[in-house]
């Protein structure tokens, strides 16, 4: 036996959590370079996003009523970009990371839940950060000359708080409750669905007004609606988008926390 | 401190109507090596699920390192460290990136490099999960669970589908981990692993512990005598002609061979020795039998549990 050797040796125990902030950081870096890593999601938040942006900013073969086209397009394809990774990224990726049992060897760490999310949402945050700095610049090169002023800005990051807990909720929901390959179908079905219903690139007025009520109801909606009646109308921030984002998330996080499973 | 690592009396877990541990029983020591061994579908798993907190058992009482697993959660994931059988890495995650990841949860953790030079793995620290052989991955999970440098690990699995020379750099590794303090507890379904790493070996079938002990309480540091011949041997009449308190176990011979093997233990005062098996030859001359690779050996693990279950342990 080598017992007089414990204390010298590689594997003498001497267990202790790191400081709560340093195992969060850790793992939110861990998180964002994987999704700035991962082709199939850039495609999805950021190629996808600017070449709607550029492409029907250049074209005339979307009618976006009156005014530049940029103009309208821009809070749209912002609230997309959210969307994107907040909704159809998380839930792929944490879908499959419950199929591998990533989750579940994480849970095996010293990293409690809280810090989990925590990490994962800071990851998104960063996530969207770009999209944002990426999608802008895009539209101030095509001309995009948004209103509002630093009251709309400020709105426009509330709406955008709010969105992105709406959707990681809803995100969550999906990939802790279905299995792996459903949620990426499902999740990659919804992303194409509100592209076209929810008031990204066509104009939610331009549906039968039977649907509309139901339409205005969706998050992606009330993200894009409320961004474009501030960014583009000029119009004063209204309440109503704040509602229906913080009721989607309300019902998403009560929903996620009561059904989501580890493994 | 407890002295105990792990300590599991009574513990049941059912999944519907089928019973995967059924009060089942075992008690792991701090710096020892504890196996447990089985088939597959023993309820290895399971029990090591329970110990570790990701499962809650049915009925009984699981203690590790004096705590409860799912009520001191928190209190304990710094202390144990958890090699699951499924890895539990990202598929995109560089395998030096995740040893940095769970070295950054501890506060004093071994260097992730030292670690990966130890289990051969620095030529892949770039390599993302899903690109490493499944016995890098292997690797890459035991490396994980012992970077906190933790008082008790659970290794589910850890040498399944290595190769012979990553097979011994594991094993010299969970031999360091005992030798300096760590509690080792480990599930496999290789004999020779239990038999050359592990002080106590719990064995496991069908949900229960059917024998527990060191390997040479199991196998009673008991030599046996083997050889191969014709079936239908009359095995009665060799009885006879041997002392008492022996015995004899057919079984079938190798694959391919038409021969049955046989098998004879005895607790008669002076054991195998020349004798007996001078007993067991003249027995066979006398009645025309070549008692082909005739041999006395220590018994194995495998003819504990063979004889105990009546169940080959490896699968094919």
């Amino acid at each position: 036996m080598t017992q007089t050797h414990s204390s010298t040796s590689l594997f003498a125990p001497a267990p202790q959590a790191a400081p709560m902030h340093r195992m969060v950081a850790a793992q939110a870096a861990m998180e964002l370079r994987i999704m700035l890593r991962n082709g199939e999601q850039l495609l999805l938040t950021m190629v996808i996003p600017i070449l709607l942006l550029a492409g029907f900013s250049l074209t005339s073969v979307l009618d976006t009523g009156q005014g530049a086209r940029v103009d309208f397009l821009a809070p749209g394809i912002l609230a997309l970009a959210v969307m994107s990774t907040a909704f159809t990224g998380q839930a792929i990726g944490t879908g499959f990371e419950r199929r591998y049992g990533v989750l579940k060897r994480l849970g095996a760490t010293p990293l409690p839940r809280f810090g989990l999310l925590a990490a994962k949402t800071l990851a998104v945050l960063g996530v969207e950060l770009l999209q944002i700095a990426l999608l802008c610049g895009t539209a101030f090169l095509l001309g995009w000359a948004p209103s509002g002023g630093a009251v709309g800005v400020l709105y426009a990051a509330l709406l955008i708080l709010l969105a992105t807990a709406a959707f990681s909720a809803l995100a969550l929901l999906m990939a802790g409750t279905l299995r792996a390959e459903a949620t990426l179908a499902a999740a990659n079905l919804v992303y194409v669905l509100l592209l076209g219903l929810g008031g990204v690139v066509f104009p939610v007025d331009r549906f039968p007004a039977a649907v509309q009520p139901v339409l205005e109801a969706l998050p992606t909606t009330a993200l894009a609606g409320g961004l474009r009646s501030v960014l583009t109308e000029g119009a004063a921030p209204a309440l109503l988008p704040v509602l229906v984002l913080a009721a989607w998330t309300a019902a998403g996080a009560l929903l996620a926390s009561r059904f989501f499973k580890w493994d | 401190m407890e002295k105990a690592a792990v300590e599991a009396t009574d513990v049941v877990k059912r999944y519907g109507a089928a019973t995967a541990v059924d009060g089942l029983s075992f008690t792991a020591r701090r710096g020892a090596v504890t196996a447990l061994l089985g088939p597959n579908g023993a309820g290895k798993t399971s029990t090591i699920e329970i110990c570790e907190g990701f499962r809650f058992a049915d009925s009984g009482r699981v203690r590790v390192l004096g705590l409860d697993p799912v009520a001191d959660a928190s209190a304990l994931k710094p202390r144990v460290g958890v090699m699951p059988q499924l890895g539990g890495v990202p598929t995109g995650a560089r395998a030096g990136e995740w040893l940095r990841l769970m070295s950054a949860f501890h506060a004093r953790p071994i260097p992730p490099e030292t670690l990966l030079e130890r289990l051969g793995l620095q030529s892949a620290a770039a390599t993302p999960f899903r690109r490493l052989s499944g016995g890098q991955q292997q690797r890459l999970s035991l490396a994980a669970a012992v970077i906190g440098r933790p008082e008790l690990v659970f290794l589910d699995e850890p040498t399944a589908g290595l190769d012979p020379q990553a097979r011994r750099t594991t094993w010299e590794l969970v031999g360091e981990l005992r030798d300096a303090g760590v509690g080792v507890v480990l599930t496999t379904h290789y004999m020779e692993e239990a038999e050359r790493l592990a002080d106590h070996v719990v064995i496991i079938d069908r949900g229960r512990v059917v024998a527990d002990g060191s390997t040479d309480e199991l196998t009673a540091a008991q030599q046996e005598l083997r050889f191969d011949a014709a079936p239908g041997l009359d095995t009665e009449d060799l009885l006879a002609a041997l002392p008492t308190a022996s015995r004899i176990e057919a079984v079938p011979g190798e694959p391919g061979s038409a021969l049955s093997r046989y098998v004879i233990v005895t607790e008669a005062p002076g054991g195998l020795g020349p004798e007996f098996i001078a007993t067991v030859t003249t027995w066979c001359a006398a009645n025309g039998i070549l008692p082909e690779g005739l041999r006395v050996q220590r018994r194995t693990l495998e003819d504990v549990f063979l004889e105990l279950t009546g169940r080959e342990l490896r699968e094919s």
